[in-house]
């Protein structure tokens, strides 16, 4: 049992922290309030590599492990929510099912661009009738001319009109369920693939969340990542991971509230006195923070078990599940402790809690995490 | 032992149920959106008497029932929480003058209030002044029969669309005992020396001004003082146990919104073969939702109930039925966004701004934590 961080891992840390302090932090209030995608953001964590920080350094990546993928998400979203989730994306399910499915072939053509960051990733499971119900998709991909020919529509896309590549599941074989879906890798060029305007949303502004719309998409043989029938499987290991960074996303979110909550109980005086020296606060203070501190626990526990080649399913579902729970409770909690200034879209305190609500939802809504914890400790399908 | 509402209120809430289903519910997300004031709505509730609900028609009102108020709150919550609190404003702000002022003040100012020809609002919370009412810097000094008020309010719900305001300053300087050293004054906006700050952008509530006032050596008559000098503190205490269930029924409307949102929508939506409704996991979080619900509703009619009869003790019952229904509704409408899923999460459907505005309950009228401490002093001083 090793505790610590890795001299590297604590590199990596300071790294980010740096980057998110005197990069991220300056734009957060600017992206919520514009809803732009800060793609000025996303050219400089690539500028440092960070794009790539899952690809091996032969595929021109950096090849770190995801405890220090969780550490460079919870940094960011400590500031702004909205740009982890699209490095989250690009990083974990746009990029790793490439990574870990794709051919020799495809890796050598695909991942340098995605490492280095001129290329921007995306992944298209979600369809409008089929969310936590994964399996039934009805996007369909018709084998014709030694392509395949997509249709269809995808919801819920994040990082939808500014990728240059989508992972997209689709149907090959509708009779035959999850066993019949296959993933291919689609240019965002592509003239069969068309990108809804981007939702309005709660919270999360910037990240681009769009409807995708596969019509008559003619897709090369060659970009099919896995056989076959393999499309279901590569979903559910991305999504593995993918949990690792919502709920590294969801621990900085908690932890940006937290620190802010501190600092302003120190500094309000009410009743002649901080409202640090209150009782029901310093409560408030020591749940948020034990909350924080389980969360990102859970959160290594589960980086770790994946890279050391261990299974992490259902300690990702818990992780995720803890988290993102706890952002939500904490992020209501920090504001509540501002009182009616954390009301105010003056300070952070509220667009935390708009954020936080899509980490509950989105990568397996929390309905689901309790299924597939249930399904693992159970031992049943 | 009588659950059962009043021919009269159970009419309330059907009028304003059926007027706001038609009429409100279709402008909430424009309302919403747009943050501006609802002038329409306005003149909705005061064309159908609405706003006459909080007054007894000895001055212009309909009913002056603190029941049926918080049945019509709570009924204009269920679709649009920002609408309701032109209907609660309209009560917290005419409370001061209905429970204090002299029998002149409210043949003055009462009836163009109940006719919803005017709007009140209540100016009590300072920049360094929430939940302690002690650190109050607003000052008012006699000079004959006028006082001098200087001083600047933030906070004030309503604060830049109401005619009167209900001012609170400090007219003892010497702060020994502040409990005593608070009084209430009548103010019109027409005042010299009377200042609307910023408008705040908040998280909800967006189509409610919440203002910042200004006071600047503005003349107020001696007559427009509410009871004496130094009563301001026991009036703003009475006023808010009398107004928090109001928020409580706010509370309440908002999450009996949610829940009727939840609901609907798990019967619809399929996935895996049947409707999610059929999942027990759903079925769970619904179960508890309705659970909270009710005991909201129990504990925010009590109150009004309570009120009505005149009964004692009401800090403690209005305080715990804004804590539970505030507290109710944040939890309540959190979890309808969580069954409506990504669908939840996006402005075309009415679930985030139900959350949205959820969380100010638990924050105005009294912070949550000032509920628990009113609750347990008024526990702990009990033999």
């Amino acid at each position: 049992m090793n505790l610590s961080l890795s001299s590297e891992q604590e590199e990596i840390r300071q790294l980010v922290r740096d980057f998110a302090e005197r990069e991220v932090r300056p734009r957060a209030e600017e992206i919520d309030q514009t809803s732009d995608f800060p793609r000025d953001l996303v050219d400089k964590a690539a500028g440092l590599g960070l794009l790539g920080i899952l690809v091996p350094d032969s595929y021109g990546g950096a090849g770190l492990d995801h405890l220090s993928f969780a550490l460079f998400i919870e940094e960011v979203a400590r500031f702004s929510a909205s740009t982890a989730v699209i490095l989250d994306v690009h990083v974990s399910v746009g990029t790793e099912p490439i990574v870990l499915f794709g051919s020799e072939e495809q890796k050598r053509r695909w991942l340098p661009d995605l490492a280095q960051g001129r290329t921007l990733a995306a992944f298209a499971l979600t369809e409008p009738e089929a969310g936590s119900d994964a399996a039934h998709l009805k996007t369909s991909a018709r084998r014709r001319d030694g392509k395949y020919i997509l249709n269809g529509s995808k919801i819920f896309i994040t990082n939808a009109g500014e990728a240059g590549l989508y992972v997209v599941l689709a149907s090959t074989d509708a009779s035959a369920g999850a066993g019949g879906v296959s993933a291919f890798v689609v240019r965002g060029d592509n003239p069969g693939l068309t990108v809804g305007p981007r939702f309005k949303k709660m919270g999360l502004n910037g990240s681009a969340i769009a409807e995708v719309h596969l019509e008559d998409c003619a897709v090369p043989e060659a970009d099919r990542l896995g056989a076959e029938g393999d499309g279901f499987r590569i979903a559910m290991r991305a999504l593995d991971s993918g949990r690792i960074g919502i709920s590294a996303q969801a621990v900085g979110l908690a932890q940006g509230a937290l620190d802010d909550a501190v600092a302003y109980a120190r500094e309000r005086k009410q009743f002649g006195k901080p409202i640090a020296e209150l009782q029901t606060i310093q409560n408030k203070i020591s749940d948020m923070a034990v909350k924080v501190r389980a969360a990102r626990w859970l959160t290594w526990q589960a980086a770790s078990l994946c890279d050391a080649g261990a299974p992490f399913t259902m300690e990702a579902s818990m992780a995720k599940l803890y988290a993102t729970d706890s952002a939500m409770e904490v992020t209501l909690e920090a504001l509540q402790v501002l009182g009616g200034y954390g009301y105010l879209e003056d300070y952070p305190m509220a667009r935390r809690v708009r954020d936080a609500k899509a980490c509950q939802i989105y990568e397996g809504t929390n309905q689901i995490q309790r299924v597939v914890i249930a399904r693992e400790l159970l031992a049943i399908s | 032992m009588n659950f059962q509402l009043t021919e009269e209120q159970r009419q309330i809430r059907e009028t304003v149920h059926d007027l706001c289903l038609e009429r409100v519910e279709p402008r909430a997300a424009a309302i919403d959106e747009s943050g501006e004031f609802p002038w329409d709505i306005k003149d909705l509730f005061a064309k159908h008497d609405i706003l006459g609900i909080p007054f007894p028609p000895e001055y212009g009102g309909v009913s002056g029932s603190a029941l049926s108020t918080i049945l019509a709150i709570e009924e204009i919550s269920k679709f649009c929480a920002t609408s309701s609190l032109i209907l609660a404003v309209q009560s917290l702000g005419s409370l001061p003058i209905t429970l204090a002022g002299s029998e002149a003040q409210k043949r003055k100012f009462l009836p163009p209030l109940a006719r919803g020809e005017q709007l009140a609002a209540y100016a009590l919370t300072e920049p360094g002044s929430g939940s302690d009412a002690g650190g109050m810097r607003t000052r008012a000094t006699r000079q004959g029969d006028q006082y001098v008020i200087s001083g600047s309010k933030t906070f004030i719900t309503g604060g830049s669309v109401a005619d009167i305001v209900i001012v609170f300053a400090r007219t003892d300087q010497d702060g020994d005992a502040p409990a005593r050293d608070i009084s209430a004054f009548i103010v019109d906006k027409q005042s010299p020396g009377f200042r609307v700050g910023k408008l705040e952008k908040k998280l909800g509530i967006r189509g409610s001004p919440t203002a910042q006032l200004f006071f600047e050596d503005m003349v107020v008559p001696a007559a427009n003082r509410l009871g004496s000098e130094g009563d301001g503190f026991r009036i703003a205490m009475r006023v808010l146990d009398h107004s928090r269930p109001g928020i409580a029924a706010q509370a309440l409307g908002i999450a009996e919104g949610a829940l009727d949102l939840a609901r609907r929508y798990a019967r619809e939506r399929k996935q895996f073969g049947q409707p999610i409704s059929a999942f027990q996991g759903i079925q769970f979080m619904l179960a508890d939702m309705a659970t909270q619900v009710e005991a909201a509703r129990v504990l925010t009619y009590t109150a009004g109930d309570a009120l009505d009869r005149r009964q004692p003790g009401i800090s403690l019952t209005s305080s715990m039925a804004k804590l539970h229904a505030s507290d109710t509704a944040m939890r309540v409408t959190t979890d309808a966004v969580q069954i409506l899923g990504g669908y939840g999460y996006l402005r075309e459907f009415p679930a985030e701004r139900m959350m949205r505005d959820a969380k100010i309950t638990q924050i105005y009228e009294g912070t949550n934590e000032i509920q628990r401490l009113v609750i347990a002093r008024e526990l702990l001083k009990q033999p």
